[in-house]
């Protein structure tokens, strides 16, 4: 018997003939940072209020710390959501808002005021008691909502895209400081998200979702490093695919034919077993990727004409067009290297990387 | 330029059309203050005795407490219908929803007299039971539930569904959460569903002609008095006073509607 | 595991109450239906109820106080016969004083409307209670104050007189069907107002800029943009006073005399001191369809396309 905070077992939710989720089963752990990525109408927002009890599945079982939940109403389950729009009480002040959810408890006027003290401190608003929802900024309620939500003391934290709604900046602060209440409370946090960035820079682990499905599940390096399809792939980040077909596979290494972009070599990484003759792709990411003005002697090697350049500041990126290809290839590098990498539109290069650096996926 | 010639017409017609809005009524309180028996040109003299002689009228003040009371227990009963109902129509989906809207709403476009005669053809004949102030009551009712139900609907969707989801969610039940953020937040439309009932009630004529007993409500007791010239005067006297009352509420309620509504968009909601 | 196995043991012995609390939870909407129980209870018990006895009793006859319910077309007949040809021209004199008084209010109307919500800037909330006053005084005041200015003593006449216009004062202004229509015309002025005010307002100011941007004058733009675009609110006005006022009782009673008498009082007549119910309720019928079959024409001449124009 596992150990695990939030077992989702089987679950499916249908709207009519549409499942909004699709069979879908994972543990979550006690104390992880978990998210649920996807892109819009992934199922991701239908999974996280099924774990609330706002919506309840159509077949399949959730557990939350080993107790079934589907007789469970939301008001009476060890959960507690923040809500994208925040859903700040207008007619109460911050401090009403906060103690929200203890006041049925009856606790005694010094407890409760203590309690929403010691909040504020955490989200970092002491001294803004009084004020009404209007009077705050989109951060400010943002906090007040999770203030509300942790002095309940749940077990288990879900977050319905909390940070969307706000300015890049304020957003990579937020970030940070919600992963630093995280790690001071050692509760589970659910965290959804359409944001890859997001999600890779705070979570233990990522279950990636699309069309009601979770694709896969795994910490924020290895959905990177090593996706195990091509939705996954080209969902994070950016990456570079040449289509192709299995020649044969010998001492762990793949030989495609990838058409225009010629023979490629990729780690086969024991997922499956793909017959000679399979649609596969060869994937790398950009920034795996080498231009040389001649092709070197190892590793997998295109030749193509520099297109355009992105400055980005830290690092620029590099489009190649190679002939009888759809998509340039995108290279990616710092600008420490900048002399090294950049060059004159319109110039022959070679787009090379080293075998271990390719993924090979399913087509 | 022809548009400020078009402009300036619009203008005088704008404050000539609120005068042939009020004049007619202004009339009312202007005999009513006239020593004349007859409503009629040139004034004869300033007097308060049509004024006075309201407060020793007997019928008069009962029908006014009657109508006051028909009016409250009309109010109070079609807010709550109307509430449930916009609660239902608003946070839950169901299919037949426009059907259901549409049916509700179809009161207020059947003559009134012929819902007054159908009524009464079922109180008498069916149910065989008596009429009073009661059977007003129930028929004012049927007629204020979708005015209720409207106004409620306007506020319910003014706010965020949300707020109701997060109190269940910190472990409220629903009908706590009902009381300590449906509730609140709702009570603007509350007060506008009242006064609308209630005015609407308080003015009714044709239903509770046809389905009053011994008791009258105001509308029908002044009915009454313009069958007779000499209670003519009596009768602009109450009405003056009715269209005072009305201004008052009138101004109070719009002022607090709007005051609802700038509340609103500072971001409340 | 043993959740699931507890899952599965729940499924397997699942008494019908557990079953009806499991539907009742996995089917929120049924809450919100029961929600609604109350407001339908009163409309089958208090709207439905009634009309299907008033349709019913358009079959029956009637005698004396005795009503024989054997189901028969006596009543229809009558009304289309020859001796019905009375309350075939009531329900038509009914409908076209309704009709003209409509006309009045919505074309007086509008350009009311239009200039609250064009030409006011500063103190709209002052005018838009000074319009919803009105609105909300008692009819009866308002009919009752025509019966005081146009009677044969009243204000009109007595003003004229004391001004030294006319000797006698004139009959022709009280009782009969133009002083309903008048009446009629300014009770149900402010009905009209707020609906096509409303609909006025909603206009995005930017589509008027765009159309004088594009080449159109005022006029031009007022009969291709604001116009069309008003459309559902000055409808919504139109129905709004046309249906309610075919059935008037009080207007005609109070100022109609024997000539302007509507529809509605002559039903309340057959109920009343005719003694004929179940004529009553025939005529009431067919009141109700006639002013159905009109509004459909209504709608159906001003197109189902230009309904769907929900403002700007």
């Amino acid at each position: 018997m596992s150990d695990a905070m939030i077992a989702i077992q089987d679950v499916t939710k249908a709207f009519g003939p549409i499942r909004a989720v699709d069979e879908v089963s994972f543990e979550i752990g006690r104390g992880e940072f978990f998210s649920l990525l996807g892109p819009s109408g992934c199922g991701k927002t239908t999974l996280l209020r099924m774990l609330a009890g706002f919506e309840i599945p159509t077949a399949g079982e959730i557990l939350i710390d080993g107790q079934p939940m589907s007789a469970v109403p939301p008001n009476q389950r060890p959960t507690n959501m923040v809500f994208q729009s925040y859903a700040i009480f207008p007619h109460l002040n911050v401090r009403d808002n906060i103690g929200y959810g203890l006041v049925r408890m009856k606790p005694s006027k010094a407890e409760l005021n203590a309690t929403v003290d010691r909040a504020l401190e955490l989200i970092k608003l002491p001294g803004y008691s009084d004020r009404m929802a209007s009077q705050l900024s989109g951060g400010q309620r943002q906090r007040v909502a999770l203030a509300r939500a942790l002095v309940c003391r749940p077990k288990v934290l879900l977050l319905d895209e909390p940070l969307g709604a706000l300015d890049k900046k304020l957003r990579e602060e937020m970030q940070l400081e919600l992963r630093q209440i995280q790690r001071e409370v050692g509760i589970t946090f659910v965290f959804v998200t359409h944001d890859q960035e997001e999600a890779l820079t705070m979570s233990d682990r990522i279950a990636v979702m699309s069309k009601g499905k979770v694709l896969q599940i795994d910490s924020a390096a290895a959905l990177y490093e090593q996706p195990n399809c091509r939705e996954v792939a080209e969902f994070i980040g950016t990456m570079n695919v040449f289509e192709g077909r299995l020649l044969g596979v010998a001492g762990g290494v793949a030989r495609v034919d990838a058409g225009p972009a010629g023979e490629l070599l990729a780690p086969v990484n024991g997922a499956a077993d793909l017959a000679p003759g399979a649609a596969v792709s060869v994937a790398v990411r950009p920034e795996k990727l080498e231009i040389a003005a001649s092709r070197p002697a190892n590793g997998n090697a295109i030749s193509g004409r520099r297109l355009a350049e992105a400055y980005l500041g830290d690092r620029s990126h590099y489009y190649v067009g190679a002939e009888g290809l759809p998509k340039p290839i995108a290279a990616a590098a710092q600008n420490k290297q900048r002399a090294l990498t950049s060059g004159a539109s319109g110039e022959t290069v070679w787009v090379h990387w080293p075998v271990e650096a390719g993924v090979l996926l399913e087509r | 330029m022809r548009s400020q010639t078009i402009s300036r017409l619009l203008t005088i017609f704008a404050f000539a059309y609120l005068a042939f809005l009020y004049v007619p009524v202004l009339l009312l309180p202007l005999f009513s203050f006239n020593d004349n028996i007859y409503v009629t040109f040139p004034l004869k003299g300033f007097t308060w005795k049509w004024y006075q002689s309201m407060a020793a009228n007997q019928p008069l003040i009962n029908a006014l407490v009657a109508s006051i009371q028909v009016g409250f227990a009309v109010s109070v009963v079609s807010t709550v219908i109307g509430m449930l109902a916009a609660m239902g129509l608003t946070r839950y989906q169901f299919p037949g929803k426009g059907l259901i809207t549409s049916t509700i709403m179809l009161p207020l476009v059947i003559p009134y007299i012929i819902l007054g005669i159908s009524l009464l053809s079922l109180a008498r004949q069916v149910l065989n039971i008596d009429l009073s102030l009661w059977t007003i009551v129930a028929a004012h009712v049927l007629v204020c539930v979708p005015l209720s139900m409207l106004v409620l609907i306007a506020r319910m969707e003014g706010f965020d569904k949300s707020l109701e989801e997060a109190s269940l969610d910190l472990g409220e039940s629903a009908w706590r959460t009902f009381w300590r953020v449906t509730f609140p937040l709702a009570i603007p439309g509350i007060v506008s569903s009242f006064l609308l009932c209630f005015s609407t009630s308080f003015d009714e004529f044709v239903l509770a002609f046809f389905l009053s007993g011994t008791e009258s409500t105001l509308p029908i007791y002044m009915y009454s008095l313009l069958r007779f010239p000499a209670k003519v005067p009596g009768a602009l006297a109450l009405a003056s006073c009715i269209l005072l009352g009305s201004i008052i509420v009138i101004v109070f309620a719009e002022w607090y509607r709007r005051r609802g509504i700038q509340a609103q968009q500072e971001g409340l909601v | 595991m043993a959740a699931t196995g507890t899952f599965a043991e729940g499924r397997r012995s699942a008494s019908t109450w557990d079953a009806l609390r499991r539907f009742w939870r996995l089917h929120p909407g049924l809450r919100g239906l029961a929600l609604l129980t109350p407001a339908l209870i009163i409309l089958i018990v208090m709207m439905v109820a009634p009309l299907l006895l008033t349709i019913a009793l358009s079959f029956a006859t009637q005698t004396g106080f005795a009503i024989d319910r054997t189901p028969t077309l006596a009543n229809y007949a009558v009304l289309f016969a020859e001796e019905g040809k009375l309350y075939r021209i009531l329900i038509w004199k009914s409908l076209w004083m309704s009709f003209t008084a409509t006309i009045a209010v919505v074309l007086l109307a509008y350009p009311m409307a239009y200039y609250l919500a064009f030409r006011v800037h500063r103190r709209k909330l002052l005018w838009i209670i000074l319009i919803t006053v009105p609105f909300w005084t008692s009819y009866l005041l308002r009919v009752f104050a025509w019966k005081v200015i146009l009677g044969f003593n009243g204000a009109i006449n007595s003003g004229l007189i004391t001004l030294g216009l006319i000797d006698k004062p004139l009959e022709f202004l009280l009782y009969n069907p133009t002083a309903v229509t008048i009446t009629l015309a300014h009770a149900w002025a402010a009905y009209a107002i707020l609906p096509i005010y409303v609909s006025l307002e909603k206009i995005d100011r930017s589509l008027l800029e765009a159309a004088t941007d594009l080449g159109d004058g005022p006029l031009r733009r007022f009969l291709r943009v604001t116009l069309p675009l008003s459309l559902p609110g000055t409808i919504a006005a139109t129905l709004l006073v046309f249906i309610p006022t075919v059935g008037d009782y009080l207007t005609p009673s109070l100022v109609g005399g024997t000539s302007g008498i509507m529809v509605g009082n002559s039903i309340a007549a057959l109920y009343g001191k005719a003694n004929n119910g179940p004529l009553g309720a025939a005529l009431s019928i067919a009141m109700m369809l006639a002013i159905t079959l009109v509004v459909c024409a209504f709608l159906a001449a001003i197109g189902p396309k230009r309904l769907r124009h929900k403002g700007a």
